[in-house]
């Protein structure tokens, strides 16, 4: 269990990478326990707004103390939306880093494929990073308004792209991107929308490749005491009992097998 | 320095802060952060004779002014809790008020029964019967809106308790005082409110309701006018102690609870967006105290008539 801090942390720098897609960047204790595929609990100060906006890590510089989180302004008058007006030295609290990573040790040397999709893009570019780049990335967008490539590039991942329209890269999903190049791995690790996880948990399958995915879903304290965030296991699970996990504790990233979508 | 002692039916309390139920777990996840050692109790997560899965996702829902949340009691049953968290519990110098919930009457009693064996009775400070989750379809708010079944169920526990009886009360009902009567006239030795108010949210862009479960239980700062009316007008109306629950989020609430009429104050939603939320309540109750040059917390019990 890695150390947890509630804190006001400092926003270091803040740009905007595409329409509604914000790289922040914040001086935080958190950095120091920070491991890649973890999140943070980002607290708006307007207080309609109270519950803690879990975003995931998408950078750690433990050198200075910094944490890097990509993030999309989900709607006018949103927490995230909040977010993106702070300048640097605009002060936030945070609760952090939640949930377990990526279970990069297990898999060294092995060879790894990274998929990303949409906003789940930024924290699989914290594992190419912790892969020193010794991974084939396969990123999905929307359309041609890609944002971390360069990123993904500067660590030294092979960058398979994939949009939704076919402006940039490969037409279509991931899974598509993954055919077309014909990639052979050990091992899966992703994280995106719902149905994107579920074609590469079946693909994974099919390919006989190891895969674990990182989730979502609305919670309320981040820690593991309320249940609001949990996904249905495929067995009993030791802690709640009963077919469910909470994504917030027990994931955000499960081994896809042991979890239905 | 003021006392922070407090006595609830029976049981000496060195403060009168707790946790809401549901809000905390069983204390595992939040000693992490709070010292628990710093509680007059730690109120459980609900738990049944067997696991409960609870409700389908998304189980909860940001609204102004608090939340709402439609758990649906997931639990992992008694033998898990007795096994793990009651043995977690008794590490620290707390008491400990476990939350009870049953689909049926025979559903609750055996949680009260198995909570009266010698092994773990002594384990348990208070019980605190769910008459009145709104999330699930059987038992929860059923047994809690007719006076008649309150009445009732609150004698069947009474007869098979060994700890203390509390029945927590829904104020999702036309008179919560008569509900509270009726409790009192079971032999309840208090009553806890109040629980969540049955609300719901709809996505406006998907033209959808945002909870699966359609409707949940509103809880945080905007319910706790209510709360405060609801305790108020139980004080007036029954002779037994009072938990006052409902968007407390500082020291200044859990005094206005108090002042309405409560012996003990919880603390339930704060805790999602401040995890030190318990503790500073305690603080501030003690400052207050201090400032107020009140030398006994019971003095402001019910002080407000």
């Amino acid at each position: 269990m890695s150390k947890k801090v509630f804190e006001v942390a400092s926003v270091v720098a803040q740009e905007q990478l595409q329409p509604g897609i914000f790289d922040l960047r914040l001086k935080t204790e958190a950095a120091q326990y920070a491991v890649p595929g973890q999140f943070l609990n980002l607290y708006p100060k307007n207080e309609t707004k109270r519950l803690p906006r879990p975003i995931s890590i998408c950078g750690i510089d433990k050198e200075n103390n910094e944490l890097r989180l990509v993030y999309r302004v989900t709607k006018e008058g949103s927490g995230t939306q909040e977010f993106s007006s702070y300048q640097p030295g605009e002060e936030i609290k945070i609760l952090g880093p939640l949930g377990n990573g990526f279970p990069l040790d297990e898999f060294a040397g092995k060879k790894v494929i990274v998929m990303g999709g949409g906003i789940g893009i930024p924290p699989m570019l914290g594992i190419a990073s912790a892969l020193k780049g010794n991974c084939v990335a396969v990123m999905g967008y929307r359309d041609k308004n890609a944002f971390l490539t360069e990123d993904f590039q500067q660590v030294g991942a092979q960058l398979i792209l994939t949009s939704d329209d076919g402006s940039i890269g490969v037409r279509g999903n991931v899974i598509d991107g993954a055919k077309e190049h014909q990639l052979k791995a050990d091992v899966i690790f992703a994280c995106g929308p719902t149905p994107m996880l579920r074609g590469i948990k079946t693909y994974a399958k099919e390919e006989n490749m190891e895969c674990y995915i990182s989730l979502e879903e609305r919670m309320a304290c981040g820690i593991g005491a309320c249940l609001g965030c949990v996904c249905q296991s495929k067995d009993v699970d030791n802690h709640s009992k009963v077919h469910n996990k909470r994504v917030c504790k027990d994931g955000p990233v499960f081994l896809a097998e042991e979890v239905d979508l | 320095m003021a006392s922070l002692k407090v006595n609830f039916a029976g049981v000496e309390f060195q403060n009168p802060i707790t946790t809401a139920s549901g809000t905390f777990g069983s204390g595992m996840e939040y000693s992490e952060f709070v010292d628990l050692n710093k509680l007059g109790a730690v109120t459980t997560k609900g738990v049944a004779d067997h696991p409960w899965p609870g409700n389908p996702t998304p189980r909860v829902a940001e609204v102004k002014g608090g939340m709402l949340n439609a758990i649906g009691l997931q639990n992992p049953g008694i033998d898990t809790f007795i096994e793990r968290d009651l043995p977690f519990l008794q590490k620290f110098d707390t008491k400990v008020i476990v939350n009870v919930c049953g689909h049926s009457e025979d559903e609750y009693l055996n949680v009260v029964r198995r909570l009266a064996k010698d092994d773990v009775k002594d384990m348990v400070n208070l019980l605190e019967i769910n008459i009145s989750c709104p999330n699930v379809k059987e038992g929860g708010i059923s047994f809690g809106t007719n006076p008649k079944g309150v009445e009732e169920i609150t004698k069947a526990i009474k007869k098979e308790a060994v700890q203390p009886v509390v029945m927590k009360l829904s104020p999702n009902v036309t008179s919560i005082t008569e509900i509270a009567k009726a409790a009192e006239a079971g032999g309840a030795d208090g009553v806890s409110l109040i629980n969540t108010i049955t609300g719901m949210k709809i996505d406006i862009e998907r033209q959808s309701f945002v909870l699966a479960n359609k409707t949940g239980g509103m809880s945080g700062p905007g319910v706790h006018p209510v709360a405060v009316r609801m305790v108020y007008e139980v004080a007036n109306a029954v002779s037994i102690p009072i938990i006052g629950m409902g968007g407390v989020e500082t020291a200044e609430d859990a005094i206005e609870m108090m002042l309405a009429g409560a012996t003990m104050v919880s603390v339930g939603t704060a805790n999602f967006y401040n995890p030190y939320a318990t503790t500073e309540v305690v603080d501030g109750l003690e400052a207050y105290l201090n400032r107020k040059n009140i030398n006994d917390v019971k003095n402001i019990i019910g002080a407000v008539r």
